[in-house]
This record gives C-alpha cells, structure tokens and sequence, in this order.
C-alpha cells in the first residue's frame, strides 16, 4: 500500500530498462518500494536494473519479458505482471516508446509503424488492461511517460511525437475515467533528456537529465499534480510555444 | 463504491461500504467474505486503519444502541457504533463519566476498543479496555462474549488489534462516577522542555489528568516551551453554593462548522507558528483549581467540526510516539529534529504513559507519549519522520498505529514484540484471512 506521502511499497514497470523508469525506481525502493515488477525486452538490460534494484533496498525483483513492437503481447504482458506482483499494485509505470529513425522511418510504412507501435499502441492496450484490474483494487496509481514531443509536433521526430501526442492525450481522457474510482493516472511530460535513447543528438534548450526527471517523477507521487513537467518550467514554455505561429516554430533550435 | 480516507485525508482507497444493523448480519458478511473485510466507526483514526480497498468496509454505526446504566457498579452495555458523545449525552446528567477519554468525543465505542485508546488519566487508569467488562466480538468463524476473565486470549489480543480479529458488536463498560460536570484544573506555562519534564514526572500522582501542549516550533532557549493543564473531577463540595443544586447540567454541545474546504496551505508555517505563539502568551503563568466543563477539558478540538479540512488536500500525519522512562532524552531529540528540520507542526502534546496494559498491539508502555501534527507537504517531513523512527525504535519505544499513515514496516515487530501472538490468534479465528485493512497490507501485519 502506498503510504500518507505517495510512497508505493509493490510497483510494475512497464519498459523496465528505460533510463527514466529505472531511475524513477530507485528511488522508490530507498523509501518503501520492495517489490518491483520488471517488464521488458531486453534480458541483461532488466537483470542489470533488477540489481541496482535490490541494492536500492528492493527484495522481490521478478522479470517479465515482452515486444512492445507486438501490441497483442500487451494484455498478456500485463497479466504476467499483476501476477508477479502478487498483491495489491501501488504503481504501475508506463515508460515504453521507440524513438526511431525519422530520416528512414517517414516513407515506410512498416518502419512506421514499428515506432507507432511500441510508442501508442503497445502502451494504449496495456492500460486497456490494467485500468479494470486496478480500479477493482480499489487503488492505485498510473505514471505514464509521456514527452514534450507531443506537446507541439515538430518535423524532426513528427511520428514518434505524434505517437506520443496521441498516448498523452488518451491518458487525459483516462485519468478523467478514473475519478472517484480510488485510482489515478499522472502524466510524466519530460523535455530533451539526455539518456542512452537520445545519445549522440545534439542538445536543446531546456535539455534535462535522467535523474532531474526522476526528481521530479518523485516528489509527483507525493503531491498528486495530474500533470508533471520536467524542467517544471516546461509548463510555462510550452503554454508560450503552443501560440507560436507555424513559422515560428519551424525556425526554433532543436 | 465509496472512497475512504482517515482523519489525515491523505490515503484514499475506495471499497463497498456495508451497514449493518446486527450481530446476525455481520456474521454473514464475514462468513461468505471473498474479499478483504474491515469494521469502521467514526473515521477518526488519521490513517488508513479503518478501510480496505477493492474491499468491504463495515460501517459499524448501525451497531448503536445505549442499555441501562447500573446505579450500583456503573456498567452499561451499548452497542459498538455508539459514539462517546452520545453515550456522554445520557451518562452524564445521570452522574456518569467515561472511564477513559481520548482527545475527542467523535469516536465509537468500537473504534476504542480496536486502538485500546488512551486518555490523560493512563498514568492512573491505564487504557480503555481495562474498563471494558466484556464485549461481543464477530469473527469469521463465529461470534463470541468475551472478557478478560473468560478468554483473556481474545480479549486483550482484540484490545489495540485495529480491527483486525473481527468486528465488537456490543461492550458492556465500567464508567466512573462523577458528582459534577467540571473539571478543577491547574494551568502552568513552563518555559522550556527540562522545566515541562520536571514538572510532570513529579506531579503525577497528584492529578487524574495531565497532559501538556508544546510548541514544537520554538528553537533555540525556548525549545519545548510548554502549557501543563492537570485537572481533577470537581465535587459537589468544591462548587460555590449557588451552583452546587445544578452540579450537573444537560450539556449542550456548541459545535461550530468549517463550512468550506480550506486551500491546502492555510497552515503554513507562518499562521502555525503564530498560533503556537499566541496560544503560550495566552496562558496564565500559574493557576489554581479553575473550573472547566467537562468538554473544554477533555474534548477542546470539537468545538470546531472538521478541521481537518484546514490542512487542506494534501492532508495531515499524525506522528505519535511512546518511549520509556530512561528515554526522557528521546523526546527532546524529537522535538529538537523537528523544530529544526523546519517542517512546521502544530501543538504537540506530551502525557506521561503509566505501566503498559495487556492488550497484545496497545500502544502505552510506561513513560512519555508525544503526539504531533504536520501538515502534508514539506520535501523534508519523511525523512524527518523515518529518523524519528529509528531513534524510538532504538529506544525500545513505538509509533501508535491508531495514528500512523507511514510507518516504516522493518520497524514494527521491534516496535510490538507481541505481533506474533496477534498473528496466532488471527489464524486461529480467522483462518482464510478475511479481515484484513489498508494498514495491515501497509505494515504486513
Ligand atoms: C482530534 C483527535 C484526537 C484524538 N485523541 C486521542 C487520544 O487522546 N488518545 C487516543 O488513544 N486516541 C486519540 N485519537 C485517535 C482515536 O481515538 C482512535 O483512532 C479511535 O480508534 C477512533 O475511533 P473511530 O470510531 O473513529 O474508529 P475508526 O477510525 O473508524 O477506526 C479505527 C480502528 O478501529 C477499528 N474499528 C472500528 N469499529 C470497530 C468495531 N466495531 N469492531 C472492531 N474494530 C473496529 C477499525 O477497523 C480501525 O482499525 C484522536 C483522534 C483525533 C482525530
């Protein structure tokens, strides 16, 4: 059960060895967290994260293996997780995405939807099925990593952020649903990160780190905003950058 | 589906509320139970003890009921969704107080058994299911009168137990007498924590109640600056002979709403720190036998319903610890970590605890209680917490569970070595493990 400042003690990871996820994990488990569920593609990326897990004060690590790339793996993903749990789930973190390659990916259709796929698709199945479970507990949370790309759109990443604008704005409607159910879904809307995923790029302003977004994840927990922006900043910029005119924004850095 | 929280408001879970209305009708929802079951009375404890999510929540204030009281012993039986209030609004005018008396009247005579609440009496009358005679307790497994006499296994292993060996429907308890509705009462302002601790652990035998508030947020030469009330029922004696035809009159309880849902905030640190220090200028140096109605005694906080809401929607924590005798030291270092840290609380409140009483989870054990409110919300208030946590546990001491929303769990079976005692009973009446709350999965108890 979560405690009086949001601290879950059972969590699941959706995306298990994303950087943000892991961070945000770690975290968890130096207060309460001392089960954590961890779900994802790669074997040695989530054994590695399950150690610095239990070095972090976690006892449970159980593994689950999936392809985001294969949203009917979803419901059965998250049946796996609930079951490895077992027990009442505080926290489910939704943290699974591809970034692709725009370049190669924006005139075939099969590249496409593999970024589509795990970035919207994958992630909209999973809380199809989660969200039931949950709101039958009677308790709950739903952190869903979601990213400044979809805020605004721009030309450079426009499938993966259009994915992304499209899970953020589902997950709006979601957290809607969920009022009064004693569960909740916050969205987690981080700027530039620099991590494994974004390595080599060059930097944006307002570029921000893997533990600067985990901060933040954090102390959201506690405070129950629906949702996080990381810089926080972000919230006012971007209230600022969806006014821009088209041209404009075409012409901004980054 | 309605949602849930405690006092605090900071842990809300949603479950299916049930109300019913005998002893019949709560066997037969612990008896088909597939889901976690837990009883409720009046909410006021600040955690997550009395809900169970995704589960079924008895509202034991169906359970009422207020039978005869004996002129001659002073027992009465009433049912366990009673409120002390209400049971206060008949005994009193009859020359009858309660036994034991938490900080409010706004609770059931079923959540006091479950906390084993205390008063500002423990010293002298220790808890409140040592005036229980007997009580009838549901279980999964069947229903049960039981005293500390009969089965002294279930009774005390229910007394503190939060609920979690079944459901009282009904206690048959021992009040005390009282000749008239007030209390004598000595007020001391004392300057700082070593002339506070002075004062109380010398005088303790000469009042029935104590208890001191302290300003946690005075730093520095005034660090745990205090205001001791002790007080005694008053006699008819005692009264000037005008008052002494109307010792007792029908109480009339003024109650004064919060009408609004304050923005979280509203105390800060600055308007508590204020309060705190308007509320120690407020007091008289020293005074002698002032008369007080019983409620401005003992119940001074119901005045205002629902302040609760004045913490607004991030909600309170209450942190309330028990440390030894020898640990006089401890409560110092907690006042000190806490005045310092900056997390802003409200007056604290400090009462000697007298022998611990058998229940096998009661909070008292002999020697200092401080109980503390802050505000959800300061970055630093868990981790200020969970230091208090290991130094009352290092100190064989304990957090009150009646009060927690944060317990770190490593820390309870140190904390109530008799858990497991708790444990084999509950697998006894309750086999398939049906009762079960949101602080009993919080602390794996
Ligand atoms: C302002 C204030 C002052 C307080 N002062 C004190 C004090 O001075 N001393 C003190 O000891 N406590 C104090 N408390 C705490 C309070 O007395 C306890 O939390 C008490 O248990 C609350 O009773 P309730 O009826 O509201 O029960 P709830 O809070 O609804 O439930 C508390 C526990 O009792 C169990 N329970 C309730 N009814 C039943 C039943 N019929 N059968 C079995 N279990 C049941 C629940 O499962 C739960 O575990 C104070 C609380 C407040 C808000």
């Amino acid at each position: 059960m979560q405690d009086a400042f949001g601290n879950p003690q059972r969590i699941v990871v959706l995306g298990g060895s994303s950087d943000i996820a892991r961070a945000i994990a770690v975290r968890l488990c130096r207060e309460r967290a001392r089960t954590v569920v961890l779900a994802g593609r790669s074997e040695a990326l989530l054994s590695d994260a399950a150690s610095e897990l239990r070095e972090a004060g976690a006892t449970e690590v159980p593994l689950v293996r999936f392809d985001a790339a294969v949203p009917s793996s979803a419901a059965a993903t998250v049946e796996a997780c609930l079951e490895a749990a077992g027990g009442p789930v505080d926290l489910v973190v939704v943290a699974v995405g591809a970034l692709g390659d725009q370049a190669l990916d924006e005139d075939d259709a099969t590249r496409a939807l593999e970024v589509v796929n795990a970035t919207y698709t994958w992630p909209v199945a999973a809380l199809s099925a989660l969200r039931g479970r949950l709101v039958a507990q009677g308790t709950g949370r739903i952190l869903v990593c979601s990213s400044v790309a979809g805020v605004r759109v721009r030309r450079a990443n426009y499938l993966y952020g259009g994915a992304k604008a499209g899970l953020d704005a589902t997950c709006v409607g979601m957290a809607e649903s969920l009022r009064g159910t004693g569960v909740a879904l916050q969205i987690l809307r981080p700027g530039f990160v620099r991590s494994k995923m974004t390595h080599g790029r060059p930097d944006v302003p307002f570029a921000t780190d893997v533990d600067a977004v985990a901060d933040v994840a954090v102390a959201g927990l506690s405070s129950g905003q629906p949702v996080l922006w990381s810089p926080p900043i972000l919230r006012y910029v971007f209230a600022v950058l969806g006014l821009l005119p088209q041209g404009v924004w075409r012409r901004l850095p980054g | 589906m309605t949602a849930l929280t405690g006092w605090g408001r900071t842990q809300p879970s949603v479950a299916t509320v049930v109300t019913p209305a005998n002893e019949h009708d709560v066997l037969d929802i612990l008896s088909r139970a597939t889901r976690g079951v837990i009883a409720r009375g009046l909410g006021r404890s600040y955690g997550d003890a009395a809900q169970v999510s995704g589960g079924i929540v008895i509202d034991g204030r169906g359970l009422g009921g207020i039978g005869p009281i004996d002129e001659s012993t002073g027992e009465v039986t009433v049912g366990a969704g009673t409120s002390i209030e209400s049971l206060l609004a008949t005994s009193v005018p009859k020359g009858w107080f309660i036994a034991v008396s938490p900080g409010t009247r706004q609770v059931t005579i079923g959540g006091a058994i479950a906390a084993d609440v205390h008063g500002k009496n423990h010293h002298r009358d220790g808890a409140f299911c040592q005036h229980v005679r007997s009580m009838r307790l549901v279980t999964p497994t069947g229903a049960m009168t039981v005293g500390a006499a009969n089965d002294p296994e279930v009774f005390w292993g229910t007394a503190g137990a939060m609920g979690l060996t079944g459901v009282v429907t009904e206690a048959t308890l021992a009040l005390i007498p009282i000749e008239t509705d007030r209390v004598l009462v000595d007020t001391d302002r004392c300057k700082d924590l070593d002339a506070l601790m002075a004062a109380m652990a010398t005088g303790e035998e000469d009042h029935r109640y104590s208890v001191a508030w302290v300003d946690c947020m005075a730093t520095g030469s005034s660090l745990g600056r205090a205001v001791l009330t002790r007080g005694d029922h008053a006699r008819r004696e005692h009264l000037d002979a005008r008052e002494q035809g109307r010792a007792i009159a029908p109480s009339a309880s003024g109650l004064l709403r919060v009408p609004w849902r304050a923005p979280s905030g509203l105390l800060n640190r600055a308007s508590i720190r204020a309060f705190n220090e308007a509320w120690f200028r407020r007091a008289p140096t020293h005074r002698r036998g002032e008369p007080v109605s019983l409620g401005a005694f003992f119940h001074p906080l119901d005045f205002v319903t629902d302040w609760n809401l004045l913490y607004g929607r991030r909600g309170v924590v209450q942190y309330q610890l028990a440390v030894p005798d020898r640990s006089g030291e401890t409560v110092r270092r907690a006042i000190e970590l806490l005045a310092t840290s900056g997390v802003p609380s409200f007056l604290a409140v400090l009462k000697r605890f007298g022998p611990a009483d058998p229940g096998f989870l009661s909070f008292p054990i002999e020697g200092w209680t401080l109980a503390l409110d802050m505000p959800v919300g300061p970055p630093r208030l868990p981790g200020v917490l969970d230091r208090l946590d290991e130094l009352v546990a290092a100190d064989g001491g304990r957090v009150y569970l009646a009060k927690d929303a944060r317990l770190d769990p490593r820390h309870l079976p140190a904390m109530y070595p008799r858990l497991d005692e708790l444990t084999a009973l509950r697998a006894r009446l309750d086999p398939h493990g049906v009762l079960n709350s949101d602080l009993a999965r919080r602390l794996g108890v």
